[in-house]
């Protein structure tokens, strides 16, 4: 109440207040991670993470798109020239080798979505062109001019055979 | 730096005066026993719904073809998911029992008296919407139980005269319980809870106003109050400790106690179950619908049973002050309405035998017996108390409040 009530101990009931606040501050941040976490993709969501693709239906020069997690997949089967070309280019806002960004150079996956805001780039002659806000992308997926900031990020995957990757 | 936010804050908003005055030296009876600790309990019990049903809700799908699969999503592939699932069914529950204990306080200590008849009857209101909310969230899993209770309810509208056929049609936007009134049923259960939110503010404003009622049933002197903080904000939450183990009991250990097993049957239009029952905060005024053999008759005995709680105030004519304290007639009448609310919650869980519907019938006439006689038991009570001589302090107790109000009458009477 009153300030000028005395307290026996005052040093005690200071440490009691400020117990119960940290225990009672802990008890709620706990229980407030079950609410949190249930917005976090579900168990069946993580189940579909994973995309097989059969490369033997997409010829030399071809684009294939795949959905892996909601997400296009780009997929192209390049030809030599295209390999070529990017394999000569190396300065670039976002500098990466084109043989870091690919597990077979005839084979180029990356996650269709651009790294300015998120549209999905339209195939072009010399790559990408992002409809959205106008980044261009080569061959490898990098980034040549526009907005965006970063390459086409490449998504884990594996050749679960010569024609079959397993993205994810 | 903190206080001169709060300085910046209270010249345009009086956050301080306001917490002060509602919160911290808001004056509390000093006699308050644990009885008291339901009101702030039921409005955590609110919180603790919302919440988790807003969760829920992210999840859930309103579609009689997704509906109990979302449920099933719900408990196995959603993170945490099964938590806040038995959190709101269980808490569905503990907000009934919490309500019921809540109204069974204000009975026993006479809460309901003057000056404290609008919170009576606001509580009134937010019981009837929790009712609503309940029934129409017991829809959503889409189990055999949910869709017969909610067959059964909606048509209980029939007895509306002239025009019951259209009127349940139109409830269901359907001629079955069907797609249309599982999406409306889950529109209005997200609705409802914030409805509830603003009539809880007016019964709370009233409360501020009225103050505290408190178990001696008498109006106590300035200086026998107590600021709320500390001291019963401790009390309140020491309470919530004790509530949240028993709850949590019934979370994690028993959490199918409390929701019927035919509901794990996805609904089946062309099948009722063999033994229906509503949950069990329904099943004393489910039993009083089906103690009257007659269709209207019944749904109008169950509707009563729930709103002759709000005559309360005109039936108790007795001039003695407080409930039971002082007042033996009154406290046993407050006893037997309260065994005879559990026969009516045995005979509604019973399937329907000769037994049970007697017992049941029996039971209903002594259900409205007890509201009903209340005005002649009342005064007859205070006539005897006072022949044999009341405590010197409760006639004066009386007189002073006949003296106020034959002046306020005066006064009315010269406006």
């Amino acid at each position: 109440m009153s300030k000028t009530d005395s307290v026996d101990n005052p040093q005690r009931r200071n440490f009691l207040g400020a117990i119960t606040t940290v225990v009672g501050a802990g008890g709620a941040a706990a229980a407030s991670w079950p609410f949190i976490h249930s917005m976090n993709p579900s168990s069946d969501v993580l189940a579909n993470g994973t995309t097989e693709v059969d490369l033997t239906h997409i010829p030399p020069g071809g684009t294939h798109t795949v959905s892996w997690q909601g997400k296009p997949v780009f997929i192209v089967h390049r030809t030599p020239e295209e390999i070529s070309k990017v394999q000569a280019t190396l300065s670039l806002k976002d500098p990466e080798p084109d043989e870091k960004r690919v597990k077979n150079s005839q084979w180029l996956v990356v996650v269709g979505i651009c790294t300015h805001l998120g549209c999905v780039p339209n195939r072009s002659p010399e790559g990408w062109l992002c409809a959205c806000h106008g980044s261009r992308y080569d061959d490898s997926g990098r980034i040549v001019s526009g907005p965006a900031p970063k390459n086409l990020e490449v998504p884990p995957y594996k050749f679960v055979s010569d024609d079959k990757i397993l993205i994810g | 730096m903190y206080k001169r936010t709060l300085a910046w804050i209270d010249q345009r908003f009086p956050l301080t005066s306001f917490v002060k005055h509602s919160v911290a030296d808001y004056p509390t009876p000093r006699n308050l026993s644990y009885w008291w600790n339901f009101g702030s309990l039921a409005g955590i019990a609110l919180v603790l719904q919302i919440v988790t049903g807003i969760f829920l809700a992210m999840h859930y799908k309103a579609d009689v073809g997704m509906a109990f699969d979302s449920i099933q999503h719900i408990m196995r592939d959603v993170n945490y998911g099964w938590l806040l699932r038995f959190i709101h069914s269980t808490g569905a529950s503990a907000f009934f029992a919490v309500i019921y204990i809540h109204m069974a306080r204000t009975l026993y200590y006479g809460s309901y008296r003057a000056p404290r008849e609008l919170m009576w009857w606001t509580g009134q209101g937010l019981l009837l919407l929790l009712m609503a909310t309940a029934f129409m969230g017991y829809l959503l899993p889409w189990g055999q139980m949910s869709y017969w209770g909610a067959a059964v309810i909606t048509n209980l509208f029939r007895a509306t005269p002239f025009v019951g056929d259209y009127v349940v049609i139109w409830l269901r936007g359907d001629f079955q319980v069907g797609d249309a009134t599982l999406t409306r049923f889950y529109a209005l259960h997200y609705l409802f809870p914030f409805i509830i939110v603003g009539a809880v503010m007016v019964h709370l404003v009233a409360l501020h106003t009225v103050k505290s009622s408190n178990p001696s049933g008498i109006n106590l002197a300035a200086k026998d109050n107590i600021p709320f903080h500390p001291y019963f904000t401790i009390k309140d939450l020491f309470g919530l400790g004790v509530y949240l183990i028993v709850f949590s009991v019934f979370v994690f250990f028993l959490p199918d106690t409390l929701i019927e097993s035919a509901n794990n049957i996805p609904a089946n239009p062309l099948q009722t179950p063999a033994h229906i029952v509503p949950e069990w905060y329904f099943l004393p005024f489910y039993a009083i619908l089906r103690s009257v053999p007659d269709l209207a008759g019944g749904v109008v005995a169950m509707g009563l049973s729930v709103l002759i709680f709000a005559a309360m105030p005109f039936l108790d004519r007795s001039k003695i002050p407080g409930g039971s304290r002082y007042r033996p007639a009154y406290r046993m009448m407050f006893f037997l309405f309260i065994i005879n609310i559990f026969v009516l919650g045995y005979v509604g869980a019973k399937p329907v035998t000769q037994g049970t519907a007697l017992l049941g019938q029996f039971a209903s006439i002594v259900y409205f017996s007890v509201f009903l006689l209340l005005p002649w038991i009342s005064t007859r009570e205070e006539k005897y108390l006072r022949e044999r001589g009341l405590p010197p302090e409760l006639e004066t107790l009386i007189k002073d409040e006949e003296a106020k109000k034959s002046e306020r009458r005066q006064n009315n009477r010269r406006h």
